[in-house]
């Protein structure tokens, strides 16, 4: 965990102060709408179809468990008993009233979470590896270059108000759990051959209207010149960054309009130019960020303990367990995730008494620290192998220990039109009848990973492209229909999926699923192929036809 | 931002004024009475351009009251009755096409 310090705690109580009078001012009429909007934008405050939404970020994933159940009681005492995890590490809030906005962020302050720059053009929540710090293998924490990065970048008056909404994500893993590819700056962690300690930097990635993968702008990046490196990117993007079309405003299409090469040459003549303004990184600076992570005092734990091979006795626990338990870097102990995708619910949803919960095993068995992936899912970052057994039981007296984390029913979705105003259809019942579909975990395993993210529009907050089955909601006349792609990555291997034909209606969208899975079953040369790589093996015509054949 | 008055308004069938109450967010739906109401049916039907667009303005002076007013089509069943004309503007209306809390397993 990250200790906040006084200048921290300073920071959020008066911005909860200022909201409190913008929300008073607007309440009695001295703002207008318009004059407010942007403020309560700054704010995590969306309008939605029903009512404000209100989305309040998780630095890094990583939440202790009284931030949880602040959470949890935000969710109680303001809104209807639950919240949304997002994609980008954020948890939302859907009935939030603007009259209790301030109350609701003023609890959360207590905590040291906000809503500082989960909306508006600026710096968003700088995501990263949900297993960071504890992912065997991993370089360093990234964590720690994403503290120094939103340390530097909140409140930032430069990057305040940029073209458009600028996002990065950061891992140290070889698995790219962070999606870095698809963000605006991607920095991968790693150590270069004299064994110092930088990025590979990237940058242009993004969903959206206009989809592409990040480009490699600079292969290596000293840690001690990553501020000034990324300093050097924005101020390019906001000198050249359209203003004038929002749908070309991203730093992606200034990549793509530049050139990755001519986009690297300006951000290298900027980067020359800034000198050194105060931005490289002292040693010391970046061990008092480093400091001010706790980790926990492991004990030390043999690899398989007596309670792990007795509950290997019950197939149930043994399928959770090989489905949701994953290997930490300590002997053990194991990192758990908790699936938020049980059948037929909203994905990513949880109730407070489920945040309640989880805060509460969390202390039990976790070192009182929980993660949020952008899979929509939580994690136990630090569960000895002896508590398994019992954490599944309490996590199934909860409804959270479906084992299905990354099989077909581990579906990514937008909230969609039932509560956004920019969707154009419905996400969340096309994912809950598909959970049903596959409700039989025998087949989910046969069937193995397999990705299925859902988009209620084209702005992709479901990150269709990258699904392995990305599915986008279109309006036709009135209707809801239904674009299908396969073969899309959000990895390491990170690419946007083809599109396989004409947008079907809502009703056949799960019975095309069901054909496209079938389908594959068929094909796969064996059980081992994963979906994803007999699309790539055989391309997308094998299933277009077996889509379309019929229809 | 372009106001939505001066923007061209122009409606295929009969339609109604709708937005969110401002302190809490809640669908509303203008009245003949110049008011607001949370039910459908209160709400005032207009069936020409220059109708809609009066209702508009009126609607989008009460700045305090509430939020983004736009104009949406409604439809008409027999006995008056008064239905969403499309499924944003039903689910506005009728809420959640979902369960609304997460089903445990």
């Amino acid at each position: 965990m990250y200790a906040y310090d006084e200048l921290d705690r300073t920071l959020i109580n008066e911005r909860v102060s200022e909201f409190r009078d913008q929300v008073k001012r607007r309440l009695s009429g001295e703002l207008t709408e318009d004059e407010f909007k942007m403020l309560r934008l700054q704010n995590g405050v969306y309008l939605q179809l029903h009512a404000y939404m209100f989305r309040v970020a998780i630095p890094y994933g990583t939440l202790s468990s009284k931030q949880l159940r602040a959470l949890a009681r935000v969710g109680r005492r303001y809104d209807r008993g639950y919240g949304h995890f997002t994609t980008r590490q954020n948890i939302q809030f859907n009935w939030i009233k603007l009259a209790e906005l301030p109350d609701a962020l003023a609890d959360l302050a207590e905590v040291g979470i906000h809503a500082m720059q989960t909306s508006g053009n600026n710096m968003r929540n700088v995501t990263s590896d949900q297993w960071a710090g504890v992912a065997p293998g991993e370089v360093e924490d990234p964590r720690i270059w994403s503290e120094i990065l939103r340390q530097h970048t909140t409140l930032h008056p430069e990057f305040s108000f940029l073209p458009r909404k600028f996002k990065i994500a950061i891992t140290a893993s070889e698995h790219d759990r962070a999606a870095i590819k698809v963000h605006d700056i991607g920095l991968r962690l790693y150590k270069n051959a004299e064994g110092e300690t930088g990025f590979e930097v990237l940058v242009g990635g993004g969903l959206g209207r206009t989809p592409f993968i990040g480009k490699t702008i600079k292969p290596f990046v000293h840690g001690r010149d990553i501020l000034s490196y990324v300093e050097a990117i924005l101020r390019v993007y906001n000198q050249y960054g359209r203003r004038d079309n929002i749908y070309k405003a991203r730093i992606k299409i200034l990549v793509h309009e530049l050139g990755i090469e001519k986009f690297a040459r300006e951000v290298d003549e900027e980067w020359k130019q800034m000198g050194d303004v105060g931005l490289t990184l002292d040693h010391s600076v970046i061990e008092e960020v480093r400091s001010r992570f706790s980790y926990p005092a492991y004990e030390k734990l043999p690899h398989m303990p007596d309670e792990l091979k007795q509950a290997a006795h019950d197939p149930l626990f043994e399928r959770w367990r090989g489905n949701s338990v994953f290997p930490h870097k300590v002997q053990g102990y194991s990192i758990v995730t908790i699936s938020l995708k049980p059948v037929g619910a909203p994905p990513g949803d949880a109730t407070s008494d489920q945040m309640d919960a989880v805060a509460d095993l969390a202390d039990r068995y976790s070192f009182g620290e929980i993660r949020v992936g952008h899979e929509q899912n939580l994690c136990l970052p630090h569960v000895a192998k002896r508590d398994l057994p019992q954490l599944w039981k309490a996590l199934d007296r909860i409804g959270l220990a479906t084992p299905n984390v990354n099989l077909v029913t581990d579906i990514i979705a937008c909230p969609g039109l039932d509560y956004c105003s920019l969707a154009n259809a419905r996400s969340i019942p096309i994912a809950q009848e598909l959970t049903r579909r596959f409700a039989n975990h025998d087949t989910a395993e046969l069937i193995g990973r397999l990705h299925i993210n859902i988009s209620g529009c084209i702005n992709a907050c479901g990150h269709h492209h990258v699904g392995h089955i990305g599915i986008l909601g279109v309006e036709k006349n009135g209707e809801e229909f239904y674009q299908i792609t396969i073969g899309g990555r959000a990895d390491e291997g990170a690419q946007m999926g083809t599109l396989i034909g004409p947008a079907i209606p809502y009703a056949e969208v799960a019975d095309v699923i069901e054909d496209i899975v079938e389908a594959y079953l068929a094909l796969r040369d064996r059980p081992e192929e994963l979906f994803v790589d007999a699309v790539k093996r055989l391309g997308v015509e094998p299933f277009k036809e077996r889509v379309y054949a019929t229809r | 931002m372009t106001s939505p008055l001066q923007q061209k308004i122009k409606i295929t069938g009969p339609s109604m004024v709708t937005a969110n109450r401002t302190w809490d967010g809640v669908v509303i739906y203008r009245t003949a009475q110049q008011g607001w109401s949370a039910n459908l049916s209160d709400a005032a039907i207009v069936r020409t351009s220059d109708e809609a667009r009066t209702l508009l303005g009126e609607a989008t002076a009460d700045d305090v009251g509430a939020i983004g007013p736009y104009i949406a089509p409604v439809e008409l069943k027999d006995g008056g009755e008064i239905k969403p004309g499309n499924l944003r503007e039903h689910i506005r209306s009728e809420g959640l096409t979902i369960d609304l809390l997460p089903v445990p397993a």
